[in-house]
């Protein structure tokens, strides 16, 4: 059973409510259930992931029960339903990548940032994590950062070591 | 012939059926042993089955004007007959290893806690384990666990032991209005749940009990009580002002432990009952008592049923009642 | 150089702008069909280019389009498949980024064919530059009058719109992708009704991969009889192959389907050899699914004849000694990789992309990748081989969608062709995890392997 992680109200900005509308208008009538994946992923990108309330919000913005919302974003592998840090690097761990040394780039990123898959550091910045082929083969090791899903491609334990320090420097 | 009749055949016994019907109900309408098993079909929930597998059967003749063979096993409570259409259940070993395959892999994370669970007597796992399970598992990996969960004060949710038949979810989307509880996660993380602990608050909401197949939702208000097999059924009805008020009473002696909605020789419900009849009214004085309740005799509900040495309490006192028992008990001897 | 149909322009500088891509001839697929055919004069186009469904299974195009339901007074849908998920493909990628109006274009002269005014493209979630770089397209496209109400003043109305998934590559399984589309779970739909009949919305509906759709662009253009004169027996056309693994040039290639595999892997004009001067010991020529081949069977065919790329020569043999051209994610395993490593990390993906939906994919694919594992890392028991063989065929068949098989095949065939190496990792557990087990007689010509076959 997923756990409730928060329980600050969510209140989305016109802007964003302007957004999810304009994704509606393109199902027909009756069928605004389909804006739920672009709707949650702009949710997302908002908050940086997907809390219980924002989740209730997004239902009660489609007219779809609660639940309808959690079955969806518990699915799918995008939308996180606990926080995260501020940069998600996820690596593709599948075969393709592997033979060209996937497996050492989430080793090094484990080492490097010194957090297991999945945890946060302590300076709320970074977590990792691996993921399942992001098709891109030819071009592994790779890894992506949301919410823009920005690529970086031929991974080398040098060039993450500079994406980490690219990233902290903009942050 | 009329139009909308279709002839199949199954495991060689010819049968004509509605046009669209399923072959697991043209199965059903042969009755016996060639009924395919069914765990997560229900033909009272629409858009329920095709998801277990053990009701896969092969078509060995497409139709009369196609009598090809289908090239897979089919699941046979989602696949409609064909007229001239034939179908091997039983007497095909390539359909029996296969089920014998889908029981083995829905019992590899299924916690064999039989012995302390409700439904142990009255579970269509514990049922196709026994006909087609192997002695020993082949698994040698830890069984996947999940915390239990109390849905409300009536229900609880042993997730371990689900099988994911989507039946309980089906009930509540169709029977209650504004849906609580779904399936969360995907694969085998897949999990029943309402998200947060949320108790499913409607009036049919007790009708996922009786459609759970395993021992995985639960009346809270039966739990550890007895076990079936020493309960004896008893149909009742009241006038419900929510549903039909057709019930089974399980009776230990003089006390009502448990009540449930009727139902029929493939294991569905009748028509489903309302949490008040379920869970509020368990006194003998709220009910009208029908009959003992028929029981297969393969059922270990069955033994002792209808003993006349020491009948229930509600029994002895009815004329009736004491003879439809004797029938019944008669009919058992029989055998 | 072989012929190019949609990666004929891919170099030049800004093809992936409306203009650029017009001055190259681009549009006039759609000028043709919407001012000079009608849509069954194209449905026509497309059978008779002998066109073949590119996202894997094969299936005919144009066959496919010809099953549309069209009640009176009924919606129907186009929905273009780009959830690209299947482990060595990425070629859908690679069109969408570098020429997005290749697929804009075809989806309009597909959605006029089957009558669709408004189209869906279904892009997998992570690709959201690939989103950003369609809607451009689209609104591009739009402003130029190809996409809108009565386009080129022929009347034809047609909206195309871009929805992201989530990241399940179950939906990559037709109805699954509908089922995402309308805003669920993924769960693959239990057939029939098949799309075809109702699809989205209930609608009937066809959905096809961005390269088949791509590719109709060529057809319309060219004639389908032209396009049909491509390629070899019934593998008419080109194909975009997704070459990955350890080859000194990865990448994505268009070949006319034909060409040896022996070309494709060494000759510098694909994928230039193996990398760092290795030997080749395996492939999986069509995505993860597929059942991968030694060295030797990937060259050649068991009779010793060069092995083709084309649906019918890597299918050669069937199981046996065959494969499948699934997708065109083509994988090349250099000596040093070890084979039970992949497939236990196969199994890992298959077993993370279950949708759970039906119990032996559920419950089966985790099972297998459990065992897998064990071996892997030298816990494993001989009999273990046999276990995996066994429950990889319980899983086989037996599922709702193909998910099962694609989740089965390729421990089943890691088996069949590399069981020698599944031994050695029980017998050597120690050394088997520092060292691979190497090429053995992977490479070894033809000739002998089809002796032990015989032998056995």
């Amino acid at each position: 059973m997923l756990k409730v992680e928060e329980h600050s109200p969510v209140t989305f900005s016109a802007d964003l409510i302007s957004r999810f509308d304009e994704i509606v208008s393109r199902y027909p009538q009756g069928k605004q259930k389909s804006a739920l994946l672009p709707v949650l992923h702009l949710v997302q990108a908002e908050y940086g992931w997907l809390s219980t309330q924002a989740m209730d919000k997004v239902a009660e913005y489609l007219f779809i029960q609660p639940i309808e919302v959690y079955e969806v974003a518990s699915f799918y592998t995008m939308y996180f339903l606990k926080p995260q840090g501020k940069f998600m690097l996820e690596v593709c761990r599948t075969g393709p990548c592997c033979l060209v040394g996937a497996e050492k780039i989430l080793n090094h990123l484990e080492n490097k940032l010194g957090v297991k898959e999945g945890e946060v550091t302590p300076d709320g910045l970074f977590s990792f994590r691996g993921v399942e082929c992001l098709a891109a083969c030819g071009y592994g090791p790779v890894l992506q950062i949301g919410p823009e899903y920005t690529f970086y491609e031929n991974l080398t334990t040098e060039s993450v070591d500079q994406l980490i320090e690219d990233l902290k420097n903009k942050s | 012939m009329s139009d909308n009749k279709v002839k199949v055949t199954i495991d060689g016994i010819t049968v004509e059926v509605e046009n669209g019907t399923t072959i697991l109900n043209a199965a059903r309408q042969i009755g016996g042993d060639i009924v395919p098993p069914a765990m997560c079909y229900y033909s009272k929930l629409k858009g329920s089955g095709g998801k277990c597998r053990t009701c896969i059967v092969k078509v060995s003749k497409g139709s009369e004007k196609d009598p090809r063979p289908m090239p897979k096993l089919v699941a046979s409570c989602r696949t409609t007959v064909m007229d001239g259409m034939e179908v091997q259940n039983i007497t095909s070993p390539e359909v029996l290893e296969a089920r014998a395959g889908v029981v083995e892999i829905l019992l590899i994370n299924h916690p064999l806690d039989c012995p302390v669970c409700d439904q142990a007597g009255e579970c269509d796992l514990q049922d196709l384990g026994y006909e087609h399970g192997l002695q020993k598992t082949r698994y040698e990996f830890e069984r996947r666990t999940f915390e239990r969960i109390d849905i409300g004060d009536k229900i609880q949710l042993h997730m371990n032991r689900c099988i994911l038949c989507y039946r309980c979810v089906y009930t509540a989307d169709q029977l209650t209005d504004g849906r609580v509880h779904g399936v969360l996660n995907r694969g085998d993380h897949s999990e029943i749940s309402t998200y947060i602990e949320q108790a499913i608050d409607n009036d049919f909401s007790g009708n996922v009990i009786d459609v759970c197949p395993v021992g995985a939702l639960t009346d809270r208000t039966f739990r550890f009580k007895n076990r079936v097999w020493f309960t004896k059924p008893v149909d009742a009805h009241r006038d419900c002002p929510t549903c039909s008020g057709k019930v089974t009473l399980w009776y230990k002696g003089p006390d009502v432990l448990r009540v449930t909605a009727r139902k029929d020789q493939f294991g569905e419900v009748e028509e489903f009952i309302c949490n008040t009849c379920r869970f509020e009214t368990k006194n003998t004085s709220d009910w009208t008592i029908i009959e003992p309740t028929k029981i297969s005799d393969t059922s270990v509900i069955a033994a002792n049923h209808y003993e006349t040495l020491r009948p229930l309490p509600v029994i002895k006192t009815n004329e009736q009642l004491r003879e439809a028992n004797k029938k019944e008990l008669e009919k058992t001897i029989k055998y | 150089m072989s012929r190019k149909l949609l990666l004929e322009h891919i170099n030049v500088p800004g093809i992936a702008g409306l203009d650029v891509y017009r001055q190259k001839g681009g549009y006039r697929a759609v000028e043709k069909a919407l001012k000079t055919l009608t849509p069954d004069e194209v449905v026509e186009e497309v059978k008779k280019s002998g066109l073949r469904g590119r996202g894997g299974a094969g299936f005919p195009t144009g066959m496919k389009w010809s099953f549309l339901a069209k009640p009176e007074g009924v919606a129907r849908y186009l929905v273009c498949n780009a959830d690209e998920s299947e482990p060595g493909t990425f070629k859908d990628r690679y069109l969408m980024t570098h020429i997005p109006h290749a697929l804009i274009e075809g989806m309009i002269v597909s959605s006029y064919a089957l009558g669709a005014n408004a189209s869906y493209i279904y892009v997998r979630g992570e690709m959201m530059p690939q989103i950003r770089i369609l809607e451009r397209a689209i609104a591009e496209a739009k402003a130029a009058g190809f996409l809108g109400n009565n386009i080129l003043g022929t009347g034809y109305n047609l909206e195309l719109y871009v929805q992201p998934g989530g990241g399940a590559y179950i939906c990559g399984e037709e109805t699954a992708l509908l089922e995402s589309l309308e805003g669920k779970r993924g769960n693959p739909r239990i057939k029939p009704p098949f799309p075809a009949i109702a699809g989205l919305y209930g609608c009937p509906t066809v959905v096809n991969n961005v390269e088949s759709i791509a590719a109709t662009v060529p057809i319309i253009n060219d004639g389908g009889e032209e396009y049909a004169k491509i390629g070899i027996g019934r593998s008419t056309g080109t194909k975009l192959i997704s070459a990955s693994g350890n080859l000194v040039r990865p990448g994505v290639y268009e070949i006319e389907l034909g060409l040896p595999v022996e070309e494709f892997i060494y000759s510098d004009e694909y994928c230039g050899g193996i990398a760092n001067g290795k030997r080749l010991k395996a492939t999986v020529a069509g995505g993860s699914s597929v059942p991968i081949l030694p060295a030797n069977l990937s060259l050649k065919l068991a009779n010793g004849e060069p092995r083709l790329m084309s649906y019918e020569s890597l299918a050669e043999g069937g199981f046996a000694t065959g494969t499948m051209l699934g997708s065109g994610g083509f994988i090349a395993f250099d000596e040093d990789q070890c084979i039970v490593r992949n497939t236990w990390n196969f199994s890992r993906f298959y077993h993370h992309e279950s949708c759970g939906q039906c119990s032996p994919c559920r419950e089966g694919t985790g099972w297998l990748e459990k065992v897998l594992h064990r071996l892997e890392y030298g816990h494993g028991k001989m009999s273990d081989i046999d276990l995996l063989v066994d429950v990889a065929k319980k899983i086989e068949g037996n599922t709702i969608c193909p998910l099962g098989d694609a989740a089965a095949w390729p421990v089943g065939s890691a088996i069949r062709h590399f069981r020698d190496e599944f031994e050695w990792h029980v017998k050597e557990p120690v050394k088997s995890q520092s060292v691979n087990y190497g090429l053995a007689d992977y490479a070894k010509p033809i000739e002998k392997v089809a002796e032990v076959k015989t032998g056995e």
